[in-house]
């Protein structure tokens, strides 16, 4: 069992602050419980990474088991779930993504044609909203304890989503799949300042070096094994900073990678 | 209330690449020159430094660099007896915003058309007959020549520092360029960039196969760079955050890094942000355009801006909004081919060839640069013998490198399942050993492909999305088909485990990113019953409004657009300056 902190929730239905702690047990399929505790929790500093801002508990332990079906963990490379992708998609739906940032919205609506895109009046906040609610339904419906069903179950029930076998929404549950995809894999990939990609992980495990290079030097030596830490955006000290001293005109490399020619 | 401003000589409708050539050439002539740009001031330092800008989530998915759809977008569909929806999240092509414009987050990738592309219908029917542009083709001449125009191309490529190699240098080929170009009077400005390792794999099979490879032409500097406005630019550091990013190098051309320092400083040049224009004015005999009308997006108020010369320099296709939504000219109508407004819109066709390496051939795909490639021309236009073929205009073929970022670049074999175990490990497996081939293809103009104002939805200013209503035609589904089967012969050399081609599937769909290659709707011609424009981009029906970009292209021939665009503004403005200032009106009788 792994503590993962502690931190407070509105109750949806007292609008009282619950201090609520959450324990996950990774790599065991198990679901994480919250309880109110008292003043245990708040003795404890608060780290404020292992809050939800969106998703409800019940809410919470669904995404954190799917997306480790969706990207499982390995012995060496995370999954979606200990790479800290449900915290990247609760924080992507509290902020102006679930707001529907950049989503044209007006109607009417109207059912399209697969290449016309997305045509639902929904914010990506409120679709999740309204899938998750039909989930809970549909599993209770089934008997399905999600969260602590087998991998075999999980992975079943997703492919109902993804499919659209299962109705829980007036709208295809195919659609809300592809999003919770697409999310966890941005999550996996993005920098790690988003709350996913922890440690950089997925960036490690594929080799890619993040967010500042610059490889005019060594882009010829075809074939090189590059091997060196991944950079976050995190991890500015020293990096890409130098345009912000002088006038225009000056290049950056950085003192850890080769670079041909300074023209400077 | 509408408030009206002081009148000026020329109003700029955008602040992108067109208006910053126009305005700077304008301007020099001592005119008074207004700039409006929707969106805000930005510049390299601070608006595109790291550690910001290397942000894969926020600028290449989220895309905080383009045309806010929440704002403006356009509704789509395939074709003319379907209902058309909006395009509520940008996906095939992403319009830029902002000072700048699309130039500011484009790859850098800056090719000349051929001879043969600017006569497209003459050309087709003298060599291979009627029947080659027949219907539902619409394929029309541009009505200027690549002889004409290789003068302002050359002043384009200076500009913005291009690094190539000729291939034909005043009619004499030359080894290591592009042997199937037009004849250039000189050199490019810079060198070429050196291949990568997808490039150097795909060059060597392609000479294998007797074909003629080169380096990309690029925009992406390989050198340090002074052009002739004075400006500096410093080499590409290779850093594989180009297309949907501001270069924080100062590498990659734009208006930022080529033109706008000294424009700005001009006093007879003013810049106005987050002002969004609405319509261009017409007086009562709708031939002539008093002004502009735009909102002031600070203060929400409507302001008319009264101008001699309004010159339309939006995204392409958000010009043809603002000459339908003004009613300047006849909206076209595919049923009886009539009208020219909004007629012609092409794309561009794409395919793609993966090539699946085993472990220990590392491609190092972020080692990249928006316009790093390595391609072969040998089936683009009417390089090669259509006979028999079936279609007309071809594409080139290129591996490039533009970059590794995970998020969008995580290439599995066919067959892999689209998540689970089995997912993670082929990403894991594959992210560092393969290479994409791309066939960037024509789009040849068709009669049901057009632009018009969609009658249902509308954007933040209560003005009519803009409706495209495109399909690719047979003609490009072959060509592309064709193009690709080439491909993979190529590819079958270059010594990978497995090979997976992506042919050109159709219906065409607004939803995977493909080119932001959008041509056509106010297209320049010799014939005002076929075309929006004359020769110089002046409107047949307004004379005293341009428009500028690809909006002119006739059909959209098998390379990125953004060199031909620089090369028209600049003879469009030469016209203006020479013929228009002297003797106001039209330029073509």
């Amino acid at each position: 069992m792994r503590e993962r902190g502690a931190g407070l929730r509105q109750n949806k239905r007292t609008g009282m602050i619950d201090i609520v702690r959450r324990d996950v047990i990774r790599g065991a399929g198990a679901l994480g419980f919250t309880c109110a505790i008292g003043s245990y929790a708040i003795a404890r500093p608060l780290s404020g990474t292992d809050t939800y801002q969106f998703f409800t508990p019940q809410e919470a332990a669904f995404v954190e088991a799917a997306v480790d079906r969706l990207i499982p963990p390995e012995p060496v490379w995370s999954g979606a779930g200990e790479a800290g992708v449900p915290r990247y998609i609760d924080l992507q739906l509290a902020g102006p993504y679930g707001r529907g940032d950049r989503l044209y919205l007006a109607g009417p609506i109207r059912q399209g044609v697969p290449g016309q895109g997305y045509q639902l009046g929904l914010t990506p906040a409120q679709l999740y909203r309204a899938a998750l609610q039909g989930i809970a339904a549909e599993s209770q419906r089934r008997g399905l304890e999600f969260a602590s069903a087998s991998d075999a179950d999980k992975d079943a029930f997703l492919q109902d989503l993804e499919h659209d076998r299962v109705r829980i929404a007036d709208f295809p549950s195919a659609i809300f799949f592809e999003t919770l995809l697409a999310n966890t894999i941005e999550g996996y990939f993005a920098d790690p300042v988003y709350g996913g990609n922890r440690d950089m992980v997925a960036w490690r495990m594929i080799g890619f070096p993040g967010a500042y290079a610059a490889y005019l030097g060594v882009y010829t030596l075809h074939g090189i094994d590059l091997r060196r830490e991944p950079l976050s955006m995190a991890q500015a000290d020293g990096h890409g900073a130098s345009h912000h001293r002088g006038p225009a005109g000056t290049t950056s490399g950085s003192p850890d990678r080769p670079v041909a020619e300074d023209k400077r | 209330m509408t408030e009206r401003k002081k009148p000026v000589d020329v109003v700029l409708v955008g602040m992108g690449l067109t208006a910053a050539i126009v305005g700077r050439e304008l301007a020099a002539e001592g005119l008074s020159v207004l700039g409006l740009e929707r969106g805000a001031w930005r510049d390299t330092v601070p608006d595109f430094q790291s550690p910001a800008m290397h942000d894969e989530l926020r600028y290449a998915v989220r895309q905080h660099l383009h045309q806010n759809p929440e704002l403006e977008t356009y509704t789509f569909r395939n074709r003319p007896d379907e209902v058309a929806l909006p395009v509520r999240t940008l996906g095939s092509f992403l319009p830029g915003t902002d000072v700048g414009g699309a130039a500011v987050h484009w790859n850098g990738q800056t090719w000349r058309f051929l001879p043969s592309d600017f006569v497209a219908r003459s050309h087709n029917i003298e060599r291979y007959g009627r029947e080659a542009v027949a219907d539902p083709l619409t394929v029309q001449d541009w009505g200027v020549t690549y002889d004409e125009l290789e003068p302002f191309y050359d002043k384009f490529e200076y500009l913005f520092g291009i690094g190539g190699k000729a291939g034909n240098l005043k009619g004499a080929i030359q080894p290591g360029g592009n042997p199937y170009e037009g004849p250039r009077a000189r050199e490019y400005p810079n060198p070429p960039t050196k291949p990568a390792y997808a490039g150097a794999l795909f060059a060597n099979a392609a000479l294998e196969l007797g074909y003629r490879p080169f380096q990309v032409p690029s925009a992406n500097m390989t050198a340090q760079y002074t052009n002739f406005e004075g400006v500096t630019l410093q080499p590409c550091m290779v850093c594989g955050f180009c297309e949907r990013f501001g270069c924080e190098h100062f590498a990659k051309s734009s208006p930022q890094t080529t033109i706008l320092p000294k424009l700005m400083a001009q006093p007879n040049f003013e810049l106005r942000t987050h002002s969004h224009v609405t319509k261009v004015l017409l007086d009562s005999s709708g031939t002539r355009a008093t002004g502009v009308l735009y909102v002031d997006l600070a203060t929400k108020r409507e302001i008319e801006q009264p101008a001699e010369l309004v010159i339309l320099c939006s995204f392409g296709i958000n010009n043809v909004k603002h000459l339908l939504v003004s009613g300047i000219g006849q909206p076209y109508d595919p049923s009886t081919g009539q009208g020219t407004i909004g007629r012609n819109y092409s794309y561009q066709t794409m395919a793609s060839v993966s090539i699946f390496y085993p472990e220990s051939v590392r491609i190092n795909p972020f080692m990249g640069a928006g316009a790093l490639g390595t391609a072969i021309d040998d089936y683009n236009g009417d390089s090669f013998d259509h006979g028999g073929l079936g279609f007309i205009g071809g594409a080139y073929v290129a591996a490039y490198t533009t970059g590794g970022r995970p998020i969008e670049h995580h290439p599995v074999p066919p067959g892999t399942p689209r998540w689970g175990l089995s997912w993670k490990k082929a990403v894991r497996r594959h992210y560092n050993h393969t290479v994409g081939l791309s066939v960037h293809g024509c789009s040849m103009s068709a009669r049901t492909n057009y632009l018009s104002l969609d009658p249902t939805y509308v954007d933040a200013y209560g003005m009519p999305l803009l409706r495209v209503t495109f399909d690719f035609p047979d003609n490009d589904v072959k060509m592309a088909n064709y193009i690709t089967d080439r491909t993979v012969e190529i590819a079958r050399l270059m010594g990978g485990e497995l090979i997976a081609p992506s042919h050109r599937s159709t219906p065409y769909s607004v939803v995977p990113y493909q080119t932001t290659h959008n041509t056509g709707g106010a297209i320049m011609g010799t014939d005002p019953r076929t075309s929006a424009v004359n020769r110089y981009l002046q409107s047949w029906n307004v004379p005293n409004v341009f428009v500028q970009g690809a909006s002119a292209y006739p059909q959209n021939p098998g390379y990125n657009p953004t060199g031909t665009v620089g090369a028209l503004a600049y003879w469009s403005a030469k016209a203006i300056k020479e013929q228009y200032l002297k003797n106001p009106g039209p330029l073509i009788r």
